[in-house]
């Protein structure tokens, strides 16, 4: 049972990774405008993303 | 907005879906366009906002249908709005305080939290899943511990909206469903630590993570449909103009809306929205009368002209006199009707409301008795506790927390599909209860179409020159019906608002107009020098799947009726067309909303579907309401459901799945009871581990879950 000791600190800092992942995607507002990001990537012209909107 | 037509999920979004951009910065404008949906747009807009000079940035949310702009030194949002009506958008400066200011905050904290109690709940079941398989001694107590530590910062965080909800009730002397809830999760979390650390066998800390986790998707899901129905009122107010150019004695000012008079006059510039009654003194050009008729047409005028509050300057700059300003002017008219009529509406209970002023008591007497009895039979306190936190938390309300969300959601999915937007959370429960339909008549019913048959090929010439420019519905419909007409030639050609139109043919002025401006009856009438006037028959063709409509929904046990602002002989032939008994012809709003209310007063529950401004009173003043995508913005905020194609055969479903839905709620309130009354009595004698209550609980949640998935094939 001491598997348990690396295991589950293990399982609780990728399932904390996933969280960080998640909560940083809500807070760079990736789920804002999910109809003009699907059209965005079809266009040609430049269209850098700004750091702050 | 004629480019918007080919979208059709663009026309019906009410335009100020929009929340606080996030606010980086003091110099951010957020302007909204109606008119923008797709790519195309996107670079267009953003293009020509990052020339001006002074701009730091601009971002299109199509979503949203706004663009929010960053500035690194001041620039006029007039100056922004006239450089996007050049590049063919119109474009308004939005008030974010007036429109939903808070939303996306809560919303997004809830997703976080939800995030939060989803993680701790996965880790959590990793481990009670062991003990549930038989770890004992130091292993269960180390996984206890670990729990502990995981659960307890989880839950003060994720849970924070119930406590504060329940404590909010609390103080006004009140139980609503987040009492029980909070009482349950502090009650668990309090024993199951307790437990931790004297090293009892029962942790219930993975209990009262999940609960907090799936109520915390009904609590999002429930969030998401509120967001989606911005208040009308709120919408007709940030459609005023806030700062206007008044020009007095020569000097142009801005100034506030507020301190404007009457007889002042005040400049739009294209692309503005006049903010007073008035008449036109200088200037001509096109203007958008869709607020206030629902003609989405622009209408020509000049000086002379009268113009209302709410319309917009379409391509020219327009020197206005104010006749009205300020509360006076029809936009705050029909604001303040709107208003009261929604009021009205607010009271309106939900069922989960309904259930929950049950719930609540019924469920704290039945913990507090099983306490109580324990106590007194056995004295353990620890053991009595033990009893009563598993009657909490297998009572606990998920299915009804989850019922009425899951079902919405999965219902305006659908609708959404077929054409329809649901914008109001308990739209589909009162649809469900309807059993009077009101129709208005014109623009929803029919669309106007022209009749030749008495006019002399002479007279076809003229009506046809008179009437192909011309922008009136009546006028196109002529138009329309003589395109193999040659046009005969004529000059001088004047419109005249709310009367018809002139011109000069062969030294003979020859006017097209209304009955009562060429002093005849109702109707449409030609009239050729000092001849008599003669008739233009004007039949309103019945918009695609009318008929269908009418019959289906009568089938479904509506009564029909249908108000019309038009005159009583074209009312009479529509409501024959459609089979329709009840009819009333020559109402204006204030008619249309009596109407509905002596409805109403007979204890009937009314739908409206109405597209004008005229209709918008009654909109909000029915039980519940449609307007098509074509309506005038107003109307489309005052209802509960837009149609957002042009057929009506899409409406056919909407009382047949909102009463699907109703049934399905009541549905997951008989599963979750059900649940209830098989696991609590298994609570009351103590046999409840916590691995039953967790089952009982994520069970019962899952079926309802499930049983609202249903309705999304469910064949009607």
């Amino acid at each position: 049972m001491n598997v348990l000791v690396f295991l589950i600190p293990v399982s609780l800092l990728l399932g904390g990774l996933g969280l960080a992942a998640f909560l940083w995607s809500l807070r760079a507002n990736q789920y804002e405008d999910l109809e003009g990001d699907a059209w965005r990537i079809l266009s040609e012209d430049d269209d850098t993303p700004d750091q702050d909107s | 907005m004629s480019d918007t037509a080919s979208c059709p999920a663009c026309v019906g979004l009410p335009e100020g879906q929009l929340e606080k951009a996030a606010s980086n910065g003091t110099n951010q404008i957020v302007l909204s366009l109606p008119g923008i949906h797709c790519v195309a747009c996107i670079n267009t807009v953003e293009k020509t906002l990052r020339a001006l000079n002074g701009v730091a940035n601009a971002r299109v949310n199509l979503s949203m249908k706004r663009v929010t702009v960053g500035t690194n030194q001041p620039v006029a949002a007039e100056e922004m709005i006239e450089a996007l009506e050049l590049a063919g958008f119109e474009a308004r400066v939005l008030d974010s305080s007036l429109l939903g200011a808070e939303g996306d905050a809560y919303g997004r904290s809830l997703m976080t939290r939800l995030a939060v109690s989803g993680f701790a709940n996965m880790n959590i079941m990793l481990l009670s899943v062991a003990i549930w398989s038989g770890a004992v001694g130091a292993t269960m107590h180390l996984f206890h511990w670990i729990t502990a530590v995981i659960a307890i910062p989880a839950l003060i965080y994720s849970a924070q909206p119930f406590f504060e909800s329940g404590w909010r009730s609390l103080r006004v002397g009140k139980l609503n469903m987040d009492v029980p809830i909070s009482l349950a999760i502090l009650l668990a979390s309090g024993i199951s630590l307790y437990e931790t650390i004297y090293g009892g066998y029962h942790s219930y800390f993975d209990a009262a993570v999940t609960l907090t986790f799936f109520l915390l998707i009904g609590r999002y899901l429930d969030h998401r449909s509120r967001k989606a129905a911005a208040s009308a009122a709120a919408q007709l107010a940030a459609l005023e103009v806030p700062r206007v150019l008044r020009i007095r004695n020569g000097v142009r000012q801005m100034v506030d809306f507020g301190d404007l008079s009457v007889g002042d006059c005040v400049q739009v510039l294209p692309g503005g929205r006049i903010p007073v009654d008035g008449v036109v003194t200088e200037g001509s050009g096109q203007i958008d009368r869709s607020l206030l008729t629902g003609e989405s047409r622009p209408a020509a005028v000049d000086a002379g002209a009268e113009v209302t509050a709410g319309e917009i300057s379409m391509n020219a700059p327009l020197t206005i006199r104010a006749t009205t300003v300020g509360t006076d002017t029809t936009l705050r008219k029909m604001v303040t009707m709107v208003d009261q009529a929604e009021a009205m509406r607010n009271r309106y209970t939900a069922v989960a409301d309904k259930a929950a002023a049950i719930y609540a008591p019924v469920v704290h007497i039945l913990a507090f008795a099983a306490f109580a009895f324990w106590i007194l039979w056995s004295g353990d306190f620890r053991l009595s506790i033990n009893i009563a936190v598993a009657v909490l938390i297998i009572t606990c309300p998920c299915a009804m927390g989850l019922a009425v969300p899951a079902v919405s959601t999965v219902a305006a999915g659908r609708l959404f599909r077929a054409g329809l937007l649901v914008k109001d959370g308990t739209a589909l429960e009162r649809l469900a209860e309807v059993d009077t339909v009101v129709f208005d008549k014109t623009g929803t019913l029919t669309m106007p179409t022209a009749g030749r048959d008495t006019l002399s090929p002479e007279a076809q010439g003229i009506a046809r020159a008179m009437t192909q420019d011309a922008t009136h519905p009546v006028s196109q419909a002529i138009a329309a019906a003589l395109t193999d007409v040659a046009p005969a030639v004529i000059h001088d050609q004047q419109e005249h608002p709310g009367k018809g139109l002139s011109a000069t043919w062969q030294g003979q002025e020859v006017r097209l107009g209304s009955g009562a401006w060429l002093g005849m009856g109702h109707g449409t009438y030609l009239q050729i020098g000092d001849g008599r006037p003669q008739k233009i028959h004007l039949r309103a063709e019945l918009r695609e799947g009318a008929v269908a409509l009418v019959k289906a929904w009568r089938e479904a046990g509506l009564a029909v009726h249908i108000v019309s602002g038009d005159d009583a002989n074209e009312t009479a032939r529509i409501a024959a067309a459609l089979d329709v008994d009840h009819w009333k012809a020559q109402t204006g709003p204030q008619d249309k909303v009596a109407y509905v209310e002596a409805l109403a007063a007979e204890g009937r529950k009314v739908l409206m579907v109405g597209d004008g401004l005229n209709d918008t009173g009654a909109l909000a003043a029915a039980y519940a309401s449609v307007s098509p995508a074509t309506a005038a913005d107003a109307s489309r905020a005052a209802s509960d459901v837009v149609l957002l194609n042009d057929s009506l055969t899409p409406l056919i479903e909407l009382p047949l799945l909102a009463r699907a839905a109703l049934k399905r709620i009541r549905e997951n309130f008989t599963i979750s009871t059900v649940y209830n009354v098989i696991a609590v009595p298994v609570a009351l004698v103590g046999l409840a581990t916590p691995l039953i209550a967790s089952i009982a609980m994520s069970a019962s949640s899952i079926t309802v879950l499930v049983n609202a998935l249903r309705l999304k094939g469910k064949k009607l």
